[in-house]
C-alpha cells in the first residue's frame, strides 16, 4: 500500500459489507417473506429493496424479513418502521420497491400509491 | 460487490472448531444453495465470541440473533425458518443459566454486559481471514497515523501516558519498555510477541490471534517504528495450529497489500515479521528463555540484567510484549492516552482479557474494566456456581498464582490488589473452585505441573519443586505431619526467593496462598486424616448407614470389587474398608441414599 488514501478507500468499501452487523436502530424495512409473500414475488422485491439501499450508502436502514403479515391476499407486502411509525406497503413490484428506498427512505415521502390504505379505498 | 441481506456469523475459535463449527459451516453453504439463497445470506467465520461454554455459536444479522449450542443436523431448520421465512428458531436461542430467560440478541446477554471489549473488540465481529474486513472496523488506520503524523517519540510518549501495563502478567509499564528499547544503543533491534501462552486454562492470546490476528501484525509494526527496529517476531506454540494459520494469513495478506514490507504508506519506514513456532514449554514464556528458543537454542531462563531491551534476540536491544499488550496498542494511538487511562483502576489502567474457567456456568473468555471486582466478574458475569454449590475460592494467575477465598470477594481486580493477597494478574486464567475442590489437591495439581515444566538449569527450583510434591503427596495420602506442613511452608519460601526465573520464583505461590487461607484443610488431612471435599481417596471412605439400609443388595451387585457384604432382605449391607477401590458406584447405585462418603 503506498498512500492512506488507497487504505481509505479499502476501507469505505469494506464497511459497506460489514455494516449490516453492527446497526439495529434507525429504519428497518421488513418484507413478508413466508410462503404467500415468497408465492407472490416477496424475493425480488427484498432483493431490489438490499440493492437500492446499498447502491444510495444509506447507512442507517436495515432490510430484513418476517414471517405472514397477515394479509396473504394484498403480498409481497413491506413495512417500513421509523421510530414509533409503521407504513405498509402492499402489492409491490420491484420497481415499487426502488421507488420507496428514493421517496420514503431518501427524501421522507411516503409513496402514498402503494399504501394498504390507497389499495384498500 | 456482492450484496447480502443477511450475515450468518459462525465461531470458528479453537473451542467450537472442536464442536465441529467447521462441519455447520459447510452445512449452511450446502442448505443455502439447496433453497437458492446463497447470493442473499453471507456465511461468515469469525473468532472466538467468549461465550465457549455455549458454543457452537451461530450469530444471524441483521437480527442480532444468537443461537447457541448449535448442531450440524439445526442447520437445516435455521436456514428454512429464520433465513428463508424470516422467523426466528426460539428453540435454539441462546438461554441464561441463571433466570431460565431466552435471549434473542446478543446485546440482551448478560455475559456480555459488563464487558468492555478493546482487545478483543474484532473476536466474533470479523472474518480474521480476510484483511478488508479489519480494514473496515478501523484497521491499519493505527498505523497510518503513527508514520505520517508522529514521531517515534510522540509514540512511545503516548503509550507510557496511557499508563497500559503489560499483560503477560508481570504488569510492567509498557511504554517504559519501549522507552528502553528506543534509547538502547545500536543500529540493528527486533520487536517480539510472546504467544507462548502456557497456563493451563488460558486462552486469551489463542483467542486474539485466531480473531483479530491482524491487531497484532498492525500493533508490532507501529512498535517497531516506535522503538527503530525493522524486523519482528512472534513466537508462538505449535499446539495452537489454528491461530499459527490465521496469523500467517494475516502477515501474508498484509505484506500483499504494502502494509509490510519496504516503505510502508510512502513514509520509507519498512517492517517486517515472521512466525517462529516454539514446542510448548511452559518456561519459554520467560523473556530470556523465549529468546534463547527464537535463537534456536535450547529454552532456559538467562540472569538479567541485563534486560531484553539491552541486550535481547541476537544480543540485540529487543522489546517483547505479550499478545493481549499489543492487541491494546492501535485502540490507544486511535483513542489517545487520556481515553485509556479514563478506563481502569488508579495503577492499573484499561481492561483485561480472562479465561474463566472451573465450577462456573459461563465458561468463556471475556473482558472487563480493570477494578472489577472479583464477584462481579464470578456472579455477574460468569453467571455464578453450577447446580447450587457454594463458592470456596478463585485461583488466578494458573501456577503461578494463588488462591483468593470468598471474604475477598470484593476486591477489585487490578495488578497490585492481587499481588497483596497473595496470587497474581498472570495472564489472565481464572478458575472457579466450589465446595466439592480440595485445596491441598488443587496446590499438589499445579505443583505437578511446574514441577514438570521446571527447565532443571536451577537447584531451588529443579529439586525444590519435587520435593514440594513429595511432601503434599504425603499428606493426601494421610501419611503427613505437622512437620510436614511447616517443611513445605519453608521449602516453599526459599524456593521463591532463590529460584533464577519468574517460573521457580511463582512456583510455591499456590502452596502459599492455600496455606494461608485454607490451612485448616492441611491439618484436617494431616491430623484428622480427612479430606474435607472428599477428594482425597487415600482419605475416603464409604460407608453404609445402617438406618437407611433396605437390604436390597443393589450396592453388592454393582461394586467391582465384590467387596459388599450381606444378606439380601435380612442383613444389613457392609463395606469391606481393606478391599473397597473408592469408585463410589454404591453411592451412585444405593436407591435409598442410606451410603455416604466421609
Amino acid at each position: 500500500m503506498k498512500s492512506i488514501a488507497e487504505l481509505e478507500a479499502i476501507r469505505k468499501k469494506a464497511q459497506d459489507s460489514v455494516k449490516l452487523r453492527s446497526e439495529r436502530d434507525g429504519i428497518r424495512v421488513v418484507v413478508g417473506m413466508a410462503t404467500c409473500g415468497i408465492a407472490a414475488g416477496a424475493r425480488p422485491v427484498m432483493m431490489a429493496l438490499v440493492e437500492e439501499v446499498s447502491k444510495r450508502q444509506l447507512k442507517n436502514v436495515v432490510v430484513t424479513q418476517t414471517g405472514c403479515i397477515g394479509a396473504c391476499r394484498l403480498e409481497p407486502m413491506v413495512e417500513v418502521y421509523q421510530g414509533d411509525e409503521k407504513v405498509t406497503y402492499v402489492k409491490l413490484t420491484p420497481e415499487d420497491a426502488r421507488k420507496i428506498v428514493a421517496e420514503h427512505l431518501v427524501n421522507g415521502h411516503i409513496v402514498k400509491e402503494c399504501t394498504i390504505g390507497a389499495y384498500e379505498k | 460487490m456482492d450484496l447480502y441481506r443477511s450475515h450468518v456469523l459462525v465461531c470458528g475459535g479453537t473451542g467450537c472448531v472442536s464442536s465441529e463449527s467447521m462441519k455447520i459451516i459447510e452445512s449452511f453453504e450446502t442448505e443455502l444453495a439447496k433453497h437458492n439463497i446463497e447470493k442473499e445470506i453471507k456465511v461468515v467465520k469469525t473468532g472466538c465470541f467468549g461465550l465457549c461454554e455455549a458454543g457452537p455459536i451461530v450469530i444471524v444479522y441483521p437480527e442480532g440473533a444468537f443461537y447457541s449450542m448449535i448442531k450440524v443436523s439445526d442447520v437445516p431448520l435455521i436456514v428454512e425458518e429464520h433465513l428463508l421465512k424470516g422467523r426466528i428458531v426460539t428453540d435454539l436461542l441462546y438461554k441464561d443459566h441463571t433466570t431460565d430467560e431466552t435471549m434473542n440478541s446478543i446485546d440482551d446477554v448478560g455475559f456480555y454486559k459488563k464487558q468492555q471489549r478493546v482487545a478483543l473488540r474484532n473476536c466474533g465481529v470479523i472474518n480474521p481471514e480476510i484483511i478488508e474486513e479489519y480494514i473496515a472496523y478501523d484497521g491499519y488506520q493505527a498505523l497510518a497515523k503513527v508514520l505520517t503524523e508522529m514521531t517515534p517519540d510522540e509514540v512511545v510518549d503516548i503509550i507510557k501516558r496511557s499508563g497500559l501495563r503489560g499483560r503477560g502478567g508481570g504488569g510492567f509499564p509498557t511504554g517504559l519498555k519501549w522507552e528502553f528499547t528506543q534509547k538502547a544503543p545500536g543500529d540493528i533491534k527486533y520487536v517480539a510477541c510472546n504467544a507462548d501462552e502456557g497456563d493451563p486454562g488460558a486462552f486469551m492470546d489463542r483467542s486474539v490471534l485466531e480473531g483479530d490476528p491482524h491487531a497484532i501484525v498492525e500493533a508490532m509494526t507501529i512498535a517497531g517504528y516506535a522503538v527503530g527496529a525493522c524486523k519482528g517476531f512472534v513466537y508462538v506454540r505449535a499446539e495452537y495450529p489454528i491461530a499459527v494459520k490465521r496469523l500467517q494469513i494475516a502477515i501474508d495478506q498484509a505484506k500483499e497489500n504494502g502494509l509490510l514490507g519496504d516503505d510502508i504508506f510512502g513514509t520509507g519506514y519498512g517492517f517486517d515479521m515472521e512466525i517462529r513456532l516454539g514446542a510448548g514449554a511452559f518456561v519459554c514464556g520467560e523473556e530470556t528463555a523465549l529468546i534463547a528458543s527464537i535463537e534456536g537454542k535450547r529454552g532456559m531462563p538467562k540472569v538479567r540484567p541485563p534486560f531484553p531491551a539491552i541486550k535481547g534476540i541476537f544480543d540485540k536491544p529487543t522489546l517483547l510484549n505479550n499478545v493481549e499488550t499489543f492487541a491494546n496498542i492501535t485502540q490507544i494511538i486511535l483513542k489517545g492516552a487520556d481515553w485509556f487511562a479514563g478506563i481502569g483502576t488508579e495503577k492499573s489502567k484499561g481492561t483485561k482479557v480472562f479465561a474463566l474457567a472451573g465450577k462456573i456456568n459461563n465458561t468463556g473468555l471475556l473482558e472487563i474494566p480493570m477494578g472489577t471486582t472479583l464477584r462481579e466478574t464470578i456472579y455477574e458475569v460468569g453467571g455464578g456456581i453450577p447446580n447450587g454449590k457454594a463458592f470456596k475460592a478463585v485461583q488466578t494467575g494458573g501456577p503461578s498464582g494463588g488462591c483468593i477465598p470468598a471474604e475477598y470477594l470484593d476486591t477489585p481486580i487490578d495488578y497490585d490488589n492481587l499481588i497483596s493477597l497473595g496470587s497474581m494478574m498472570g495472564s489472565g486464567g481464572m478458575i472457579v473452585l466450589d465446595e466439592d475442590n480440595c485445596m491441598v489437591d488443587v496446590a499438589r495439581f499445579f505443583l505437578d505441573f511446574t514441577e514438570e515444566e521446571s527447565c532443571g538449569k536451577c537447584t531451588p527450583c529443579r529439586e525444590g519443586t519435587k520435593r514440594m510434591h513429595e511432601l503434599l503427596d504425603k499428606i493426601v495420602e494421610g501419611k503427613g505431619t505437622m512437620d510436614d506442613v511447616a517443611k513445605l511452608e519453608t521449602l516453599a519460601k526459599t524456593i521463591k526467593g532463590a529460584s533464577l526465573c519468574g517460573l521457580g520464583q511463582t512456583a510455591p505461590n499456590p502452596v502459599l496462598s492455600t496455606l494461608k487461607y485454607f490451612r485448616h484443610e492441611y491439618e484436617a488431612h494431616v491430623n484428622d486424616k480427612k479430606c474435607p471435599a472428599g477428594v482425597c481417596q487415600a482419605l475416603l471412605q464409604y460407608l453404609v448407614i445402617d438406618d437407611l439400609c433396605k437390604k436390597c443388595g443393589i450396592c453388592a451387585a454393582k461394586c467391582p470389587v465384590n467387596c459388599i457384604s450381606g444378606v439380601k432382605g435380612k442383613e444389613i449391607y457392609h463395606i469391606d474398608q481393606e478391599r473397597c477401590i473408592k469408585c463410589g458406584a454404591c453411592l451412585v447405585a444405593c436407591p435409598f441414599k442410606a451410603i455416604k462418603k466421609g
